[in-house]
């Protein structure tokens, strides 16, 4: 209002003008219609085209945005998704390698067991033919021993009946003659041993 | 220069010479040489009633004002058509400007004041504020040098819409009796005060708040003209007319003449925010059910 006072004080200074003031506010018809025209050209280019266009256009970028944004999430899921599953796999990988190791060990445990086992068989086995082949050495031994000392007492009976055994003199000759014959067959058993 | 000549009649010569002072400075020594009567011409209301360059005393008489008026809407009406011509979903730079205008509008005033109820007003608001801004600030403009709002008929019509618009959309919302019982008898109210309340309820509803719009914008604008015509004036008096020490007066009212011209852009901008502002405040009043 102190515009409209200031106003008035200059209109009144000029007071001589043909014009009067109070037709500052009283709109003559043409001013009227002049104004219709312009403000209502205004109006249609704001509500028919520009508006329509900006909101279109705002629209479409917000739509644009979320998109890109939701898009973004998706990968990122996709990403996170990606990621459990190549980590979920290298801790299988590692069981898996954990698990082929303790199988190996295992398996090379048994292995030396069964190995071990086999080779104590075989020991086992050998000595106790070993042990068999001694023993039928042994018999064989035996059996020729007795053969051969049956042989010798025949013989030495035959000898000795042979003889007269009238007198002590003539037994211990035949038994001297008997035992040195003995040691000569063992001498040339020996030699033709050698 | 040489068409505005042309278009005012040999009679109102001095005021338009007056009012193209505005635009430059050399235009000053010019008029000293065309060798008008010499004295101090003070603004007068004539500035706002040239003479009819066609349809004189018909209601198609068209002035210089009208003129401007239609130059300043040609020009609104170009720039935005172009903008939302060229408008991509990527804005280059001219659209991001007028992309930043519109959102001026739509986010600091109508989503500011009517909230949810924004979209269905917003056309409404965008067309007032760009059109009294386009009016006002041809007050300023070079050759052009009045504002379009200054003659009353301009802000009335946009009052009466603002007015039709919010007295319309209350009763479409509460219907005419529950509007009027909403607006005149404020709730929360003891009874006994409706006596003072409701007669200035009803002097505010129905009469100051178009009357103060349109007054508010044309007083605003005329007020300005007024300023810059008396301080271009001067400056051409003083520089003219006066001798001596005088001339140098000159200097100051010149210098005054061209911090007004920025009061002016800045009174320019600040109307058309006022008004676009109290309309929408207006129109929240009426739909809103408390105040």
């Amino acid at each position: 209002m102190t515009t409209l006072t200031a106003a008035g004080a200059i209109l009144a200074a000029s007071g001589s003008e043909e014009v009067e003031g109070i037709n500052l506010f009283l709109p003559a018809g043409y001013d009227i219609l002049w104004s219709a025209v312009v403000l209502i050209a205004i109006a249609w280019m704001f509500y028919k085209l520009v508006l329509p266009k900006f909101t279109e256009i705002l629209d479409e970028r917000t739509a644009k945005i979320e998109g890109g944004l939701s898009k973004a999430a998706t990968m990122q899921a996709e990403a996170d998704a990606l990621l459990a599953e190549y980590k979920a796999q290298l801790t299988e990988a590692r069981t898996e390698a954990a698990r082929i190791r303790e199988d190996a060990r295992t398996e090379g445990a048994e292995i030396v067991a069964e190995a071990r086992g086999k080779a104590s068989e075989e020991s086992a086995r050998i000595f106790e033919t070993a042990q068999r082949q001694i023993e039928a050495e042994r018999q064989a031994a035996a059996i020729s021993l007795r053969g051969d000392v049956g042989a010798l007492a025949t013989e030495l009976a035959s000898k000795i009946v042979g003889e007269s055994l009238e007198d002590t003199a003539r037994q211990s000759r035949v038994v001297d003659r008997f035992l040195d014959d003995l040691e000569a067959s063992a001498l040339t058993t020996a030699a033709k041993g050698k | 220069m040489p068409c505005a000549r042309t278009r005012s009649r040999p009679r109102h010569a001095d005021h338009d010479d007056r009012e193209l002072l505005l635009s430059t400075i050399a235009t000053i020594t010019q008029f000293a040489a065309s060798g008008e009567d010499g004295g101090f011409h003070p603004p007068s209301i004539s500035e706002f009633f040239p003479t009819a360059i066609f349809f004189e005393d018909t209601i198609f008489e068209f002035n210089r004002i009208m003129l401007v008026r239609v130059v300043a809407a040609v020009v609104l009406i170009w720039l935005f058509v172009l903008a939302a011509r060229r408008a991509k979903l990527v804005p280059g730079r001219g659209q991001n400007i007028a992309e930043m205008a519109l959102d001026f509008v739509r986010v600091q005033i109508a989503d500011e004041i009517l909230g949810h109820n924004a979209r269905k007003y917003l056309p409404m608001l965008t067309t007032i504020f760009f059109a009294i801004l386009a009016f006002n600030i041809t007050g300023v403009i070079p050759f052009l040098n009045i504002a379009g709002t200054s003659l009353f008929g301009l802000p009335v019509l946009l009052a009466l819409w603002v007015y039709v618009v919010y007295l319309g959309s209350g009763m479409k919302k509460f219907g005419l009796v529950g509007f009027l019982k909403v607006s005149l008898f404020p709730a929360g109210v003891p009874w006994f005060l409706y006596v003072l309340i409701t007669p200035i309820e009803i002097l505010q509803v129905f009469v100051f708040r178009p009357v103060t719009l349109a007054l508010r914008l044309t007083a605003n604008m005329i007020a300005g003209h007024l300023l810059l015509v008396l301080c271009f004036s001067a400056t051409n008096f003083f520089f003219v007319e006066a001798t001596g020490a005088l001339k140098a007066m000159g200097v100051v009212s010149l210098a005054a003449g061209f911090g007004f011209t920025l009061f002016e852009m800045l009174v320019a901008g600040l109307q058309a925010y006022v008004f676009t502002l109290l309309a929408a405040v207006y129109i929240s009043m009426s739909i809103e059910e408390e105040h």
